[in-house]
C-alpha cells in the first residue's frame, strides 16, 4: 500500500503553527527556572545565616542621626522615616540638579553654535573637560579641594549678602509673612486667567487681523492680580532674610551643607555638559532651509529661532535630554562618597545596622525605579506634545 | 491557547519543586570554609586597612597592625604559614556583606560585637581581642573639653558602626543637638575633621589615638575624657558554619592562653620539652585537640612560633613602644587586672 504523500501527517517538531510556541515555551521556561535558582539561592543562604525576610523592621526606631532632613527627624525615628529623609534628599538634589543643568546646558549649547570666538571656545572647553572625566573624581574634588578648604567660620568669605565657609554655605532667601498664602493664590488665579484673556485676544487677532496686543493684555491681568493681593493684604509677599554668622553656626537666610553643595555642582555640571551637546545636535538637525525660508518671509533672527527653529529642534532634544534627566537621578547616588545622605547612603546605614540587604536594597530600586519612571513619563507626555501633528 | 499556557505553568512548576529538592540536598551536606581555606592554601581576611595600629599598609606595601596579625595567627593554624593571607580592605558599611557572601573568610576589621550582629546580620563573633570605648577627639583649641559643650556641633561618623548609633544614643541621653556628617571612608570623615569642617569626629578610642598619630600636628587636637561606649572588638565569621567558627574561635584563645603560660615566639621551642600537660596540650606534643578541631595537632605551637602571643601583638602593634602608646588596661590578663581569660584547651 503506498500512501499519497500530502496524507501524512506534518511532525509536530515540523509544524510552522507548534515551532513558535514551542521555542517561546523553552525560553519561557529557562527564564523561570534561572530565576527561581537564584532566588531560591538567596533564601537559602539566608535561612542557613538564620536571617529573615520582612519590613517589619521598618517600624523599629532608626537610633542614628541623618544631618540634613526636610522633615522632622531625630534618631528616636523609626527606619521608615529615615529612608524618607533620603528619598527628600535625593529628591532636593535631583530637582535642583534637573533644573539648574538643564539652564547652564542650554546656555552651553547656544554657546558652541555661536560665532563670537571667546564665547565658542570656552563652551567647549567646558564641555570637554567636564564631560570626559568622571563624575565620582569631580564631586570629591568639588568637596575635597574646593569646598572643605575655604575658611572656617569665623573667618567666611562674604559676597553679596551670602557667606562661604567650610561648614556650609547661606546665601539670602525668601520667609513667607502671613500673607504669603493670599499672595500665591491670587497670582496662580492672575497667571490662569492671563493665560484665558491671551488666548482670547490671540483668537481675535487672528479673525480680524488687527493688532489686538495679546501679551500686554496677559500681563496686564497679571499686574492686576498683584495689585488686588496687595490690597488684600498690604504686605509684601514674602521677606528676605540676610544670613550671619552667630557662634559656630549661620542664623537667617537659606543654609547649604557644603556635602549638598559639592554634590550639586558636581551633577550639574557634569550633567549641563551632555545637555548642551544634545542642545547643539537638536538646532543643528534643523534644515538649513528651514532658516532661509524664515528669512524669506521676513522673520526676525529672534522670531526665526522662537517659532521656527526652536520647535524643530527640540523635538530631537528631549528623548536624549530624558535619558540624561534619568542619570542625573541615578548618579546622585554618589553623594555617599561626600557624606550627603541620600537615600542609597540612608539605605547602605540601615543595611548595616539591621542586616537587611535585601529589604533595603529592594526600597532603594523601587524608589529609584519610580523616580525614573515618573520623569521618563512626564517627558514623554511632553515628548508627544511636541511632536508633528500628521494630518 | 489558555490551555498550552497552563501545561507551560504545570512544566514551570514542576521543575522549580525539582530545583528546590536538589537545593535542600546540597545544603545538607555543606562544606565548612575550613575545607575550602586549606583547598585553596590560601586565607581571605577582611580588614579595615586604614588604621595604623590594626590593619595598615606599611612602607613596603604589606599590611601590618594588630587586627592582621590575627588574621596571620589563623593562617598559622590553618596552613601553618602565617604569611598565606590575602587582606581585603573593607569600609565599614561593606564589612558585613562580605562575610555574608564568603567574599572573606574571617573579619579581622575592629568590629564591635553586638547581638544584631550576631542574630539580624547572621555573623558568629570569636573572642574579643580588644576592649575599646568610643571616644570623641576635637581641636585643642575649640575649648570644647566635654561632651556637654558639643551643643550644636557637626560631628563626624562613619557610615554602618555602632559609633554612628552610641553618638546618637550619647547625645539623646544628654539632649544635646548636633548633626551627624556620615561618610562611607575613615580616610574621608577624618579629612573632614582635619579641615575644620566639622567640628568633632567620634569612634573608638583606640582609632582615635592611631588617627592622631598620623595628623599633620597630633598635638594641635585632645581626645576627651567621655567614654560613649563599651565596644569589645572581635574577629567574626559567618554564622551556621560552627566548624570554621571553633577554629577561629581557639586561635583567639590559643594566643591568650600562651601569654598566661609564658610562651613567646621567642622561648616556645624550649617549651616544647616542658612536663606541664597544660603546655603540652596547647603546643600539640600531647593530646589530639588540634585533630578536633580539623586542624594539625601542632596549629598551637605554630601560631605562637610565627606571630606570637597575645601580650606579643598587643606590644608590637599597639604597646607603649609604638607611637600609639596604649596601656594593656582592659586588654591585660586576668591575672593582671585586664579582662583576657581563654577557657580551658583540653
Amino acid at each position: 500500500m503506498k500512501k499519497d504523500i500530502a496524507d501524512v501527517p506534518t511532525p509536530f517538531w515540523r509544524n510552522k503553527k507548534v515551532i513558535p510556541f514551542l521555542a517561546q515555551g523553552i525560553f519561557a521556561v529557562i527564564i523561570a527556572i534561572s530565576l527561581l535558582f537564584l532566588f531560591s539561592n538567596a533564601l537559602d543562604g539566608l535561612r542557613q545565616m538564620g536571617i529573615s525576610l520582612g519590613f517589619d523592621f521598618l517600624k523599629s526606631s532608626a537610633s542614628f542621626g541623618i544631618s540634613e532632613s526636610l522633615i522632622d527627624y531625630t534618631p528616636e525615628s523609626s527606619y521608615g522615616t529615615a529612608f524618607l529623609v533620603g528619598v527628600l534628599n535625593t529628591l532636593r538634589v535631583s530637582f535642583f540638579g534637573i533644573i539648574i543643568a538643564s539652564l547652564i546646558g542650554l546656555v552651553v549649547g547656544i554657546s558652541r553654535l555661536s560665532n563670537n570666538w571667546l564665547v565658542n571656545k570656552t563652551a567647549s572647553i567646558y564641555v570637554e573637560i567636564f564631560r570626559n572625566t568622571p563624575l565620582l573624581v569631580q564631586i570629591s574634588i568639588w568637596y575635597f579641594a574646593v569646598f572643605l578648604p575655604l575658611p572656617r567660620i569665623e573667618e567666611s568669605t562674604r559676597f553679596l549678602f551670602s557667606y562661604f565657609s567650610n561648614r556650609g554655605s547661606a546665601i539670602p532667601w525668601f520667609q513667607a509673612t502671613s500673607g504669603t498664602l493670599v499672595w500665591v493664590l491670587l497670582f496662580a488665579v492672575g497667571v490662569i486667567a492671563s493665560v484665558i484673556v491671551w488666548k482670547l485676544r490671540l483668537k481675535k487677532q487672528i479673525e480680524t487681523g488687527e493688532n489686538k496686543r495679546p501679551g500686554v493684555w496677559a500681563i496686564g491681568v497679571v499686574i492686576l492680580s498683584l495689585v488686588i493681593a496687595f490690597l488684600a493684604t498690604f504686605q509684601a509677599p514674602f521677606n528676605i532674610t540676610l544670613p550671619t554668622v552667630e557662634g559656630r553656626s549661620f542664623m537667617g537666610g537659606l543654609r547649604l551643607s557644603p556635602e549638598f553643595l559639592a554634590i550639586l555642582l558636581g551633577l550639574v555640571i557634569y550633567t549641563s555638559t551632555y545637555i548642551g551637546e544634545i542642545v547643539r545636535g537638536g538646532i543643528q538637525s534643523v534644515q538649513k532651509g528651514q532658516v532661509e525660508a524664515a528669512k524669506a518671509l521676513g522673520l526676525k533672527p529672534s522670531t526665526t529661532m522662537r517659532l521656527v527653529i526652536f520647535p524643530q529642534a527640540i523635538r530631537v532634544i528631549i528623548p536624549p535630554v530624558t535619558s540624561q534627566y534619568l542619570n542625573l537621578i541615578k548618579n546622585s547616588s554618589l553623594a555617599i562618597a561626600v557624606g550627603y545622605q541620600e537615600v542609597v547612603s540612608v539605605g547602605e546605614t540601615i543595611n548595616n545596622q539591621t542586616g537587611k540587604a535585601i529589604e533595603s536594597v529592594t526600597i532603594m530600586i523601587l524608589v529609584y525605579l519610580t523616580f525614573s519612571l515618573l520623569t521618563s513619563f512626564f517627558m514623554n507626555q511632553f515628548n508627544k506634545r511636541s511632536q508633528i501633528v500628521e494630518r | 491557547m489558555k490551555r498550552k499556557w497552563f501545561g507551560f505553568l504545570v512544566v514551570i512548576l514542576s521543575l522549580s519543586v525539582m530545583l528546590m529538592g536538589c537545593n535542600n540536598e546540597e545544603s545538607a551536606e555543606e562544606t565548612s570554609l575550613l575545607d575550602t581555606v586549606k583547598d585553596r592554601d590560601l586565607l581571605i581576611a577582611g580588614v579595615n586597612g586604614e588604621l595604623p595600629g590594626f590593619s595598615y599598609l606599611d612602607s613596603e606595601g604589606n599590611y601590618s597592625g594588630f587586627d592582621a596579625d590575627f588574621a596571620r595567627a589563623i593562617a598559622a593554624a590553618v596552613l601553618g604559614d602565617a604569611s598565606k593571607v590575602e587582606y581585603r580592605p573593607l569600609s565599614s558599611k561593606e564589612r558585613f556583606t562580605a562575610v555574608q557572601t564568603g567574599e572573606v573568610d574571617v573579619l579581622t576589621r575592629n568590629t564591635t560585637w553586638t547581638l544584631t550582629r550576631d542574630t539580624s546580620v547572621g555573623l558568629n563573633f570569636a573572642p574579643v581581642t580588644f576592649y575599646d570605648g568610643q571616644g570623641i577627639i576635637v581641636p585643642k583649641d575649640s575649648g570644647i573639653t566635654s561632651i556637654e559643650d558639643l551643643e550644636g556641633a557637626r560631628i563626624s561618623v562613619e557610615s554602618g558602626t555602632t559609633t554612628e548609633l552610641n553618638l546618637a544614643d550619647q547625645m539623646r541621653k544628654h539632649g544635646i543637638n548636633y548633626e551627624a556628617v556620615v561618610y562611607d571612608s575613615q580616610d574621608a570623615a577624618v579629612a573632614a575633621y582635619e579641615s575644620g569642617s566639622v567640628d568633632a569626629y567620634t569612634t573608638d578610642k583606640s582609632g582615635l589615638v592611631a588617627r592622631k598619630a598620623i595628623m599633620k600636628d597630633p598635638s594641635a587636637h585632645v581626645i576627651l575624657d567621655d567614654t560613649l561606649s563599651k565596644e569589645p572588638l572581635a574577629p567574626a565569621v559567618i554564622g551556621g558554619d560552627d566548624k570554621w567558627f571553633d577554629v577561629v574561635k581557639w586561635v583567639v584563645n590559643a594566643t591568650i592562653q600562651a601569654e598566661e603560660l609564658g610562651i613567646t615566639s621567642e622561648n616556645v621551642d624550649e617549651f616544647k620539652d616542658s612536663s606541664d600537660p597544660v603546655v603540652q596540650r596547647l603546643l600539640g606534643t600531647d593530646g589530639d585537640l588540634g585533630s578536633q578541631l580539623g586542624l594539625s595537632d601542632d596549629f598551637g605551637y605554630q601560631v605562637i612560633k610565627q606571630v606570637g602571643n597575645y601580650g606579643e601583638i598587643f606590644e608590637r602593634n599597639l604597646g607603649p613602644d609604638t607611637k600609639f602608646g596604649l596601656e594593656r588596661g582592659l586588654n591585660g590578663l586576668y591575672t593582671e587586672g585586664g579582662l583576657m581569660y581563654s577557657p580551658p584547651l583540653r
